[in-house]
């Protein structure tokens, strides 16, 4: 597809010809994620999330359909048809707690994609239009993972449905009507509920196109690499299949182990015992915490506490948190440095390990009372999310001096394995005069 | 070009015998398979009767209050169930055909609990297409035969609820019960 | 363009951050807050060791019938166990008849509509019926208990941190307020009606001390019922309550992660085997 040199598709067996005479089906996946796309040689195994924030997608609509099997969208059954899968129905509980557990790996998995991309410089041209699409899989992730929250109708799904449609009343004039709108009614209840379970039900298959466009929109340029450095020649590729199925097989296999520890043993670990409480429109828990993974963004909301002459602080806390989203749309433009890799770059690479510390920060912040030392915290932990993408990153892209890029891929393989005297052999390497190190 | 090369390479230096590297391949996506079998048993046992569902499986009837000659319509595993106390009138009726005329050769024996002919309990569903036939309730019409007669597509039954006229191939089912008193039975 | 409008917009976020934060801590340090009673005298509960802790603990099913007993005797007076059925007993060792007798001797009966006169009335439960619950709803429960509903147990374990540990502390650690408590907090005093337990989140519980006596259930396999025996044991039972699945959970999740470590294994080796003429001399 995106290299001259990529195999080309050529059917071995007659049934398989028959059908990509009529339907070019075994060709596209061929070309997708078959022989037929050439990767650049080099990744390391940051490159594994994408094929494994895929996998999560999968696990979560399979178990996802199976539990809309046993469950009722009705505020007064949710939470007991919640129970009775959980008791009742046939590996219920393994469906539950695997899609309870399922959104928590989802989540981790698109956040080590999407640091890996902000370190690699992946969201730089030519593939702006990757992580743009990557930008709104992760808004509707997050729209999702919402409203899937309330549907066990438990204490913390309807206090926090209750919380974050109230954000939009925050908007002057037009935000009570909106949160109305959205809740079919004054409060979360059983119009709220079924809408929930409606969306919930379509955004994943939603989030689904748009992987689609996703990969489409990467398979243009081809994938980057943690040089950063364009790919020159076939040397520098090997065919998605066999070599990068084979290490996403591997890594599948971690992932799953992990998955399985925390979905066996302790799986209510990332959950909050509040809900296990049936939702209770009388009395409000003690503190009102997101999922861990709105964590960050839940401590920016709440970082603002002073008005701004006549914007209320509630105002200004809603659109910061937004905007601490929607400002990744434009960091293809803030961040203007030729050099797309991390490990070329010194001043980036300081302030991108600052940037990590500062999100789990707010992360921590997010999740704990909002009470002091926490919200202080959040204010200059918050302050510097902000100023990193608005400001530092374009200043260093700036004045940077970023450290000499190898010339190629393969003379940065070579040098990791520190062969020495190999360069010469480069241009024309077809057979591969490779250092016998790692195992 | 090299990469190519590379991979088919394997593939012939291989020859005839399936070597070690292939051994594990194989192994490897062999175990993959597994993986996704044993995944995919649970996705299909979950649409099997929970637990709740599989503990309404059985339904206790209190027969005292019905008179010879009446018939109760209950429920058994959420499908009608008919309950018939036959009148000494209807015993003779049923026993009075030769089974080997039947499309479904039984006798009223075969179908009631020694010592209990009088007391017929059927399935409330057509064996043609799963109607529920008439004759329980008061007054219904009973069909040719004085058993029960279904709507649907016209299928008669006899005072044993045995097939006798119609597009239906099977005797309505007797279900699995027993007496648990002389006036009680435990359906299920 | 692009980068000037990122500017000035970082800069009124980080900015207006900063001076919010300067504003908290002017007020940090001249007004520092207030410790408040739950912060000082709350406490986290008690360490106490269960046969089903650990990764591949198991229920110790006399431990679990004797905590049902404790239920049966004490708690579902006043609390519900709504989502428990009769037949899932089974779980915890009895069999089909002693569970249609528990079920037909239950103190409170399964309200019912009467099939004659199609009025409310009530029946003995079967094995097939959810624990029936002792008040008829939450405005009944309420104005049985001087306003306080008591919440139903099935879940409880799951609905509170460390809940095994939980109950457990809970249920012993009814004691008089603290001299100390009421020197550093002399409005905090227990209100009428309302019962200390440094282990609730609030210290004041609508509840009294439910075990009180060594002795108030005589367990038929010959354990001493303690206070602490008694607490122990019907928290046991709420953890098998809200999670009854819990051994097959551990049981599956052991047979999973050792296909998986065998079948990663092997996934390494081929990756590889695959990779070997890339990484090596060919």
């Amino acid at each position: 597809m995106s290299f001259p040199w990529a195999e080309h598709y050529t059917p071995k067996h007659p049934a398989m010809q028959w059908i990509d005479e009529k339907l070019p089906l075994p060709r596209l996946v061929y070309n997708a994620v078959g022989a037929g796309y050439p990767v650049p040689r080099n990744l390391n195994y940051f490159w594994n999330f994408g094929v494994l924030a895929g996998l999560a997608l999968v696990i979560q609509i399979v178990t996802g359909v199976v539990m809309a099997m046993h469950y009722g969208a009705n505020t007064l059954v949710a939470f007991s048809t919640v129970e009775q899968t959980m008791r009742d129905v046939n590996a219920g509980w393994l469906m539950r707690y695997a899609h309870a557990n399922g959104a928590s790996f989802f989540f981790i998995v698109v956040y080590l994609h999407i640091f890996r991309g902000l370190y690699f410089g992946s969201y730089k041209a030519p593939r702006e239009m990757v992580w743009l699409l990557g930008l709104v899989i992760f808004l509707l992730m997050m729209a999702t993972a919402f409203m899937g929250y309330v549907l066990p109708w438990g204490q913390m799904s309807y206090w926090g449905a209750k919380v974050i449609t109230g954000l939009f009343g925050a908007i002057p004039v037009v935000g009570e009507p909106i949160q109305t709108w959205l809740l079919g009614g004054f409060a979360p209840g059983n119009a709220s509920l079924n809408r929930f379970f409606s969306l919930h039900f379509l955004l994943p298959f939603v989030i689904a196109a748009v992987v689609i466009l996703h990969i489409w929109a990467l398979h243009i340029p081809g994938s980057s690499n943690p040089t950063g450095v364009e790919v020159k020649g076939p040397q520098d590729t090997v065919p998605f299949h066999p070599y990068y199925t084979a290490k996403d097989g591997f890594g599948a296999g971690v992932f799953l182990i992990l998955f399985a520890i925390l979905l066996f043993f302790v799986p209510n670990f990332l959950g909050h015992p509040d809900n296990y409480i049936e939702a209770n429109p009388l009395s409000t828990p003690a503190h009102i915490v997101p999922e861990w993974y709105f964590w960050p963004f839940y401590a920016i909301l709440r970082a603002f506490t002073v008005d701004f002459f006549f914007v209320p602080a509630k105002l200004l806390g809603v659109l910061a948190m937004f905007a601490s989203i929607l400002l990744l749309f434009f960091l293809p433009w803030l961040d203007t440095s030729p050099v797309r890799s991390g490990n070329y770059r010194p001043t980036f690479k300081k302030f991108f390990w600052i940037l990590v510390l500062d999100v789990v920060v707010l992360g921590y912040c997010g999740g704990a009372p909002a009470e002091e030392p926490y919200v202080m915290i959040s204010q200059v932990a918050a302050a510097y999310y902000f100023a990193h993408f608005l400001i530092v990153l374009p200043l260093i892209s700036r004045f940077e001096k970023p450290l000499p890029l190898p010339n190629s891929i393969t003379e940065a393989v070579l040098n990791r394995y520190n062969i020495q005297g190999e360069q010469d052999a480069l241009p024309g390497m077809g057979s591969d005069p490779q250092p016998s190190n790692a195992g | 070009m090299a990469s190519v090369e590379h991979t088919n390479g394997e593939d012939v230096a291989g020859g005839g015998e399936v070597r070690r590297r292939d051994f594990i391949n194989i192994a490897a996506v062999s175990f993959a398979g597994v993986g996704a079998v044993a995944v995919v048993l649970p996705l299909i046992d979950q649409m099997n009767p929970s637990a709740d569902v599989l503990a309404l499986a059985s339904t206790e009837v209190d027969l005292s209050a019905i008179q010879p000659g009446q018939a109760i319509k209950t429920t058994f595993r959420a499908q009608p169930l008919f309950v018939r106390h036959l009148t000494d009138k209807e015993i003779a009726e049923a026993d009075k055909v030769d089974p080997s005329t039947l499309r479904d050769p039984q006798t009223l024996e075969e179908r009631t609990v020694d010592g209990k002919k009088q007391w017929l309990i059927t399935m409330g569903v057509c064996t043609h297409l799963g109607c529920v036939p008439l004759g329980a309730g008061e007054g219904e019409n009973r069909g040719e035969y004085g058993g029960y007669f279904c709507p649907c597509h016209g299928s008669s039954y006899d005072t044993a609820a045995r097939i006798r006229k119609g597009p239906a191939p099977k005797n309505l089912e007797v279900p699995k019960f027993s007496f648990t008193s002389d006036t009680a039975i435990l359906v299920g | 363009m692009v980068r000037i409008g990122a500017f000035l917009v970082g800069l009124f976020f980080a900015g207006w951050l900063l001076i919010s934060f300067l504003v908290g801590a002017v007020a940090y340090v001249t007004e520092p807050p207030q410790p408040t009673v739950e912060h000082e005298f709350h406490k986290a509960p008690r360490h106490v060791s269960f046969s089903f802790d650990g990764p591949l603990g198991k229920y110790d099913q006399a431990q679990l019938q004797r905590g049902f007993q404790v239920f049966k005797e004490v708690c579902s007076a006043c609390h519900s166990l709504h989502y428990v059925a009769f037949r899932d007993l089974k779980g915890i060792g009895y069999n089909e008849a002693e569970i249609k007798a528990i079920a037909k001797q239950w103190a409170i009966k399964t309200p019912d509509v009467d099939p004659k006169t199609g009025e409310m009335t009530t029946r003995d439960p079967v094995p097939a019926d959810y624990f029936p619950k002792p008040f008829a709803n939450n405005v009944a429960a309420a104005a049985a208990n001087n306003n306080a509903i008591p919440p139903d147990l099935s879940l409880m374990t799951k609905a509170r941190h460390h809940g095994s540990a939980y109950v457990y502390s809970l249920l012993t650690g009814f004691q008089s307020q603290p001299a100390e408590l009421l020197k550093k907090f002399p409005d905090a005093k227990t209100p009428e009606g309302l019962h200390y337990n440094p282990y609730f989140a609030n210290l004041n519980l609508a509840m009294a001390p439910p075990l009180t006596a060594d002795g108030q259930v005589t367990y038929g396999d010959g354990t001493r019922s303690s206070v602490d025996q008694m607490s122990k044991d019907v928290a046991a039972f709420l953890t098998w309550t809200a999670e009854p699945k819990l051994e097959n959970r551990r049981r599956a999740g052991l047979a999973t992660i050792i296909f998986l470590l065998i079948a990663t294994g092997l996934a390494y080796m081929s990756y590889q085997n695959i990779w070997a003429d890339k990484k090596k001399k060919a």
